[in-house]
């Protein structure tokens, strides 16, 4: 089932290289308040409007562990496949910043709430699987602004404390494309659990990417170069291209790697050292005195793992077997949750005698295109499942013609209307009734009796120009199948 | 009653209710004699004026049901109090105003007692003679140019020197005990866990522990009864079922087996120490109890597994005074510079000495050999007491090695500063309570402790035990008022 993709490889003269990448993505928890305080976490809120005496460490604060944070790390373990740890311990990271308030950052160093794991991806070629190597719980920081005045910096503290997941995968990931399926993948597994938005604008989602470089057969890993807190997948892709063919570059120059960590300048397309291994900090991790390691029974992790929603590897799975879609098809249906959302309500309001063919040919077809052209997101579709499922029984009933049916369509987004009803007051319904098409045709037939006699004598393609006429002499409303039966019968 | 501030907690409260004494007596009695103790440098901060209108306050609505109805106290100053400053004894907190109160003096005021002021303590409670604080060294009521311990020193000067009739410290490795020793009254280290540490300004997170200090061994547990509460503020905090300590008071401790530690008769101890052992050996016996000797192997252990564990969590802990957010900040060239100059000046002598300390041993490459092996004996520490509590109910050992000793004689020599809490530091390492009662006086007239260790939670019964061997002693603390002119 696992099957290699097509290959990322940097060619120089001689060799061909192979990029080694692993990912730590950092996953702001989907929660109304803080990892250890009870401060509010909206996104966009006034500079240190949400901040709590904990937050801004104030002497004599305590942090106190907010239960539904590690409940999302631990659904969010489950949708990875991972092996949940009842035992874990945050520790303190020590290094000194502006905005980092106690001087520490709460995370979890060699005990953390998550194991490994795996996530699957679908690639154009076949499916590869990624390893996760963990998955902690860490407070994030609050944000240094430099550019509001030439002298000082500024320091908000609403984000300081936000729970924030750190997904660390495995060193398996060997394109840029690869590493877009994984972060599409991460996000969606984590969208349909509710335990991140994955809002990459908002600053949800973002990783540090390592990356190496090796002769293409080679065993061993090169010297990895960490590129700090990318936030796109887009710059992701930018620089792991940048930087692999730097580090390729240094290699047939003769030259070694050096382990750094290093910056993208997403202006400049390139990325920049910011540190090197010696300068690197040395963090003092220990264990956090003012918190006891947390333990979780098995009761707690089952109640979790009853409550997990379909992930999208089932869904896709239940859509081709039940509905018959292709992979192709149930993957774009399945990606996003709104999208399978949607989809699902369509399908449940086509009632009894669906044609779920068409419904996914609409979705994906003129709906993505709409979607597309306002830039918005399924959820604020102008039209909604209900009105789509109705759009589509229409069709499948008879009542009205694809063609017809695009028209409809258009007026439909015009405030969300019942295409029933656009149908009814615009007279679009198809004519279906054989005698008014008898009667018209017999007219048609008439009126171009040479044609007819054509027809007659060998002339087939005379056909089309029938039923073109016909249609016509309907405005388009004429039921198709039936012209074409009447025409068979009096030509 | 002109001897109002000679009065203990117990019989204060009961002159309130039935009033014989108002809250405004016993307030007025308290600040006229701080107002006249200045020399012993025992506050920080002053509360006086609004101690009177509180006073007045309570006096016009007294409630008497209350534990501590209108009895004034001051608190050591590493309590925060909203709107009144805290300091913990430092120039990075100089000027620093909490908006909050610390779970402990809220619980206190609720049972209506009143703030005098803030007690002086060494900076960050790092010290063992009162002498690191930024606001100058303590006397103590003792003798003249005596140290009075530390780091709660203030807070023992002013119960010793009755300039309040309790307060309250904390104890991270003998902060309350041995000051209390030191100064001839009755200091308790509750069980970790016993008391929040929310709101209190934090030196070492798995070590601090806030505790009751008084004139005796009742007045004490009253106290304890009022500050222990289960706090979620503080995720360390335990829910356990609490007594009614003073309530429940006895002295009645026949047939207790009480463990003598042979680890504890280290080298060098003055005979007065070995003979005050033998004399609360004696005591204990003649109260009923049992003596049993027992061994606790790893104890010489314990102050280097204390002088790793308890920088390491201060060098974390004292991160957060980087001059950005609050308290004092220097100037500097960029960030890194005001971060140097605003640590470098902020934070005396002993406290960088303690973070550098700390740093270094939790540097990668150090980790292991230091803090997890420090880490590893802490559990052989607690199992020694888990053995020996197989056997016996409390252990009974020294408060200190040696009595209180001079001003600046050893603030040159820390190891031997730090030698003063060989006897208390096993306690706070294994999270379990101690109390230190006085017990004697060594030759020079000066006030010696003993000190009682019992089981997690259990203080109820070293409370006890306490109380039984105070009637035994018949201590009388020597106070001449030598400082009021």
């Amino acid at each position: 089932m696992i099957k290699k993709n097509s290959e990322y490889l940097i060619n120089r003269k001689d060799n061909q290289y192979e990029v080694v990448i692993g990912l730590e993505v950092h996953a702001q928890v989907l929660s109304e308040s803080k990892l250890f305080s009870t401060s509010a976490t909206k996104f966009g809120a006034e500079p240190n409007t949400q901040v709590s005496l904990v937050d801004a460490a104030f002497p004599g604060m305590l942090p106190v562990i907010n239960e539904f944070c590690i409940k999302q790390a631990i659904k969010t373990g489950i949708g990875l496949n991972a092996k949940i740890n009842k035992r874990s311990v945050f520790d303190r990271k020590n290094y000194f910043y502006a905005d980092l308030p106690q001087g520490y950052q709460i995370s979890q160093f060699k005990d953390p709430i998550v194991g490994e794991g795996k996530v699957i991806l679908d690639m154009p070629d076949g499916q590869k699987e990624v390893g996760i190597e963990r998955l902690h719980l860490e407070q994030d920081a609050g944000k240094s602004i430099h550019d509001l005045d030439p002298q000082n910096t500024f320091v908000d503290l609403n984000r300081s404390g936000v729970a924030l997941m750190e997904i660390v995968s495995k060193p398996d990931l060997r394109s840029p494309d690869e590493v877009s399926s994984y972060i599409k993948k991460l996000r969606s597994i984590m969208r349909y659990l509710g335990t991140c938005d994955g809002n990459m604008q908002e600053g949800s989602l973002r990783a540090d990417v390592n990356v190496s470089v090796r002769i293409k057969g080679s065993k061993e890993l090169g010297t990895r170069c960490e590129i700090k807190n990318v936030n796109s997948i887009k710059f992701m892709q930018m620089a792991i291209e940048y930087e692999a063919n730097r580090q390729v570059d240094l290699i047939e120059e003769g030259n070694s790697i050096d382990q750094e960590t290093r910056l993208f300048d997403t202006k400049k397309n390139e990325t920049r050292s910011m540190r090197s291994k010696e300068d690197a900090h040395d963090y003092r991790y220990f264990p956090d005195p003012d918190l006891l390691p947390l333990e979780v029974s098995d009761e707690f992790i089952n109640k979790l793992k009853s409550d997990i929603p379909e992930l999208p590897d089932d869904k896709k799975k239940r859509f081709i077997d039940e509905f018959k879609l292709s992979p192709y098809e149930a993957n774009i249906l399945v990606s996003d949750i709104d999208t399978a959302k949607y989809f699902e309500e369509v399908v449940a309001k086509m009632g009894k005698n669906k044609d779920i063919k068409l419904a996914v040919n609409w979705i994906t077809g003129e709906l993505f295109a709409v979607l597309n052209s306002r830039n918005i997101e399924i959820s604020q579709s102008p039209i909604s499942a209900k009105n789509l499922a109705i759009l589509i029984n229409l069709i499948k009933n008879g009542t009205i013609s694809g063609k017809i049916a695009k028209t409809v369509f258009e007026l439909m987004m015009d405030g969300n209307k019942d295409p029933q009803k656009i149908v009814e007051e615009k007279g679009l319904k198809q004519q279906s009734d054989p005698k008014a098409l008898e009667a018209l045709i017999d007219k048609i037939i008439n009126d171009n009796r040479e044609k007819a006699v054509e027809y007659k004598q060998g002339k087939e393609k005379l056909f089309g120009f029938f039923v073109g006429q016909a249609m016509k002499a309907s405005g388009g409303k004429a039921n198709p199948q039936l012209i074409n039966e009447i025409l068979k019968k009096k030509l | 009653m002109s001897d109002i501030t000679k009065q203990s907690l117990i019989e204060l409260v009961e002159n309130i209710k039935n009033k014989k004494l108002s809250s405004m007596d016993v307030t007025k009695a308290f600040i006229e004699r701080s107002e006249k103790s200045k020399e012993l440098n025992a506050y920080i901060t002053e509360d006086f004026t609004s101690a009177l209108d509180k006073a007045k306050k309570f006096d016009q609505k007294p409630n008497l049901d209350l534990k501590l109805p209108g009895i004034p106290m001051a608190v050591k100053d590493l309590f925060c109090t909203k709107d009144i400053k805290t300091t913990a004894g430092s120039k990075i907190l100089n000027n620093f105003v909490p908006t909050y109160e610390s779970t402990v003096t809220e619980n206190i005021w609720k049972e209506g007692a009143i703030l005098l002021g803030k007690l002086n303590c060494d900076e960050f409670a790092m010290g063992s003679s009162n002498e690191t604080s930024f606001f100058g060294n303590v006397q103590n009521p003792i003798d003249k140019d005596l140290v009075p311990g530390g780091s709660s020193g203030g807070s023992a000067s002013a119960v010793s020197g009755q300039l309040t009739p309790i307060t309250i410290g904390t104890d991270t490795g003998g902060s309350i005990r041995q000051p209390a020793s030191f100064t001839g009254t009755v200091g308790l280290k509750p069980t970790y866990g016993s008391c929040s540490r929310y709101g209190i300004v934090a030196f070492a997170s798995s070590l601090d522990q806030a505790g009751p200090m008084a004139q005796n061994v009742k007045d004490c547990a009253l106290l304890q009864e009022v500050i222990s509460t289960y706090d979620s503020k503080d995720s360390t905090s335990i829910d356990f079922k609490r007594n009614q300590y003073s309530k429940e008071l006895t002295n009645n401790i026949k047939g207790k087996k009480i463990g003598i530690p042979k680890e504890y008769r280290v080298d060098g101890m003055p005979k007065e120490i070995e003979d005050l052992w033998q004399k609360g050996i004696q005591y204990v016996k003649d109260c009923g109890a049992e003596t049993i000797d027992i061994s606790l192997p790893h104890t010489s252990y314990a102050l280097p597994t204390y002088y790793i564990v308890a920088p390491a969590e201060a060098s974390s802990n004292l991160a957060r005074y980087d001059g950005v957010k609050y308290g004092f900040r220097a100037k500097g060239e960029n960030l890194i510079d005001m971060y140097e100059k605003t640590r470098s000046e902020g934070f005396g002598a002993e406290v960088q000495r303690r973070i550098m300390i700390g740093t270094y041993v939790l540097s990668s490459g150090y980790y292991d050999a230091y803090y997890l092996k420090a880490q590893k004996v802490r559990k052989l520490i607690k199992n020694d007491f888990d053995e020996a509590y197989k056997k016996v109910d409390a252990i009974l050992t020294p408060s200190t090695p040696s009595s209180a000793f001079k001003l600046g004689e050893k603030t040159n020599d820390p190891v031997s500063m730090y030698l003063n809490d060989i006897f208390t530091v096993p306690v706070n390492l294994a999270g379990l309570p101690g109390i230190s009662i006085p017990a004697g006086h060594d030759a020079k007239g000066y006030p010696l402790g003993l000190q009682i260790i019992g089981k997690a939670f259990d203080e109820q019964n070293i409370l006890n035990i306490a109380y039984a061997m105070e009637q035994k002693i018949n201590f009388k603390n020597k106070i001449t008022d030598w400082w009021i002119k």
